[in-house]
């Protein structure tokens, strides 16, 4: 990563990476820009250097923020027309962090509005394209983030997973990507989606730079409950895995997976094998329910998280109203994207009387042996392997009419997600098309940092 | 399907609920192959870390944002009250 330094100025660092926003602006990457803020910015670290002042491990790197982070710098949209006119008055916790470290805003990121979607379509301000092929679509629900690191207008991007909106993105666009252990990283002043999987993470190209990024953002927070002792310590060079030993999940090699994704996943584990990882083919019959299960947790989350925007004390409030109730309902009804409406009811569905039982506990409970699965198989590997995707990215519009058809893409991710687990995406390959894929390993609890280091040694491997 | 909407505070237009209706019969037709399990005797995960409660001192602490700031971002606002049509 380039870091500002006596020979490096901040300002072209920043200039760069807004002349290279405006380059690709066709790709519909960012939701507003932060230019004039960036710039002072940087002209402060600078002057701090030029005076022989200490900087930051970050400074004056350029970042694009996911638009679901508050800070002060722009609106904070959520890309939904509910938000879109919000200022926060609060930052996020993971965003003061990277700027105490010199990291400087050049823009907010596109999203799925509330980052409800596989695909960015689903924002209110249009959808990004991808980075390989402008035909497809970007992922996401972070598409923005992965496209601005993809196609290098910044070196790395901050994005939110909760079932997959990092690991896909960065799938689709051939970047890292890293959904950390859940309370690795505080989820204060992010705008909540399903608060038990709500993850922060970052996308970048080199394993190191997620670690960097990454190490600065995680630790404990008093103003989120969730987070952890900061374990995010580790030189990854450092890091060893204890059995070196690899478990490739066969359930996710079979139906429905795109011949060309199963073939570059096999292979990079062909490449950890080179590397002396043993790798051992096992079945997880129960990952066959995880999506299930993630979607009438997920939405009963959301419908909760979403209920907030009622139209009184922020944000939208709609112009055609006579009564309190048209307050809430027409707001809500004008700022919402479908997908969001969808969401929220089913989740007010999953915890209806009458049927919370039958589906919300059920869903619970099945959560439990999904975890219990995973603790069997941490018993004999040190992470497991398995695709991203099932496909690489589709064309624009190609799954917008069929919600399920689009939650289908989230079979491989959101497993982990249900289990708190940290997992990787790692760009593996191309298709013949030149699509790239992502490889996902996946870890027990607080082992970010052994996927990561793992993901180093075959990129050092393939640098030689 | 009206009610559900009720219970989201979202209103549905008469050509919006058949479409709706088939989204979301599908989604219920997928997320009930849950039954196919044997979960009896299964405790719940509600948090995957089994996380207790996190206690702090009950302490009063300075906030980032202004009574001002949150007050500015109402949409209606007067006397250092949110204001919301009449009730009654």
């Amino acid at each position: 990563m380039k870091i500002a330094d006596k020979n490096t100025k901040a300002v072209d660092l920043v200039k760069a990476a807004l002349a290279k926003a405006e380059e690709y602006k066709d790709y519909n990457v960012f939701i507003s820009m932060n230019a004039e803020a960036a710039l002072a910015k940087a002209a402060e670290i600078d002057e701090k250097i030029a005076k022989g002042e200490k900087v930051g491990k970050l400074a004056g790197v350029p970042y694009a923020l996911k638009d679901n982070y508050s800070s002060h710098d722009g609106n904070t949209t959520a890309a939904a027309h509910i938000l879109d006119s919000y200022h926060s008055p609060i930052t996020a916790t993971a965003v003061a962090k990277i700027e105490a470290e010199g990291a400087i805003m050049i823009g907010r990121a596109n999203l799925d509005a509330f980052a409800h979607g596989g695909s960015t379509e689903n924002s209110y301000f249009g959808p990004t394209k991808n980075s390989a092929d402008d035909t497809r679509v970007a992922g996401g629900s972070s598409g923005g983030s992965a496209v601005a690191t993809a196609l290098d207008i910044v070196e790395f991007a901050l994005g939110s997973d909760t079932g997959g909106s990092i690991r896909q993105p960065a799938s689709f666009n051939g970047v890292y990507g890293i959904k950390p252990t859940y309370g690795a990283v505080s989820r204060y002043g992010v705008v909540a989606m399903a608060s038990s999987t709500d993850t922060m993470g970052c996308f970048a190209k080199k394993a190191e730079d997620v670690d960097l990024v990454m190490s600065i953002m995680a630790g404990q927070d008093a103003k989120d409950s969730t987070t952890l002792p900061d374990y995010w310590t580790k030189n990854l060079d450092e890091v060893k895995p204890a059995k070196k030993k690899i478990g490739l999940i066969r359930d996710c090699f079979g139906d429905g997976i795109d011949p060309e994704v199963a073939k570059i996943v096999r292979e990079y584990g062909d490449k950890l094998k080179a590397q002396g990882f043993e790798i051992e083919e096992f079945d997880m019959p129960i990952l066959k329910y995880g999506l299930a299960i993630y979607y009438v947790v997920q939405p009963a989350e959301v419908a909760s998280n979403l209920s907030r925007y009622d139209g009184v004390r922020y944000a939208l409030r709609s112009k055609d109203v006579k009564s309190l109730d048209d307050v809430f309902v027409n707001s809500r009804n004008e700022g919402f994207m479908k997908e969001n409406k969808r969401r929220i009811m089913i989740g007010n569905f999953v915890l209806s009387s009458g049927f919370y039982d039958a589906y919300y506990l059920k869903a619970q409970k099945a959560r439990t042996l999904l975890i219990n699965a995973y603790n069997e198989a941490f018993e004999k590997y040190d992470a497991l392997l398995c695709p991203v995707a099932p496909t690489p990215a589709f064309k624009l519009g190609e799954k917008t009419s069929d919600p399920l058809t689009m939650y289908l893409e989230d079979a491989m991710t959101v497993p982990a997600s249900m289990a708190g687990l940290p997992a990787l995406s790692v760009p593996a390959g191309e298709t013949e098309a030149g699509l790239p894929v992502g490889a996902q390993l996946i870890g027990r609890a607080q082992s970010d940092q052994l996927l990561l280091s793992i993901a180093k040694q075959i990129e050092d491997s393939e640098a030689k | 399907m009206l009610h559900l909407a009720e219970l989201s505070r979202l209103s549905i237009s008469e050509e919006e609920i058949e479409p709706l209706k088939k989204d979301l019969d599908s989604i219920v037709s997928y997320i009930s192959q849950l039954n196919e399990l044997n979960t009896d005797g299964v405790e719940p995960t509600y948090q995957c870390f089994d996380m207790q409660n996190v206690w702090r001192e009950d302490e009063i602490q300075e906030f980032e944002a202004k009574r001002e700031d949150l007050l500015a971002l109402a949409p209606e606002s007067e006397d250092n009250q949110i204001k919301v049509p009449k009730v009654l």
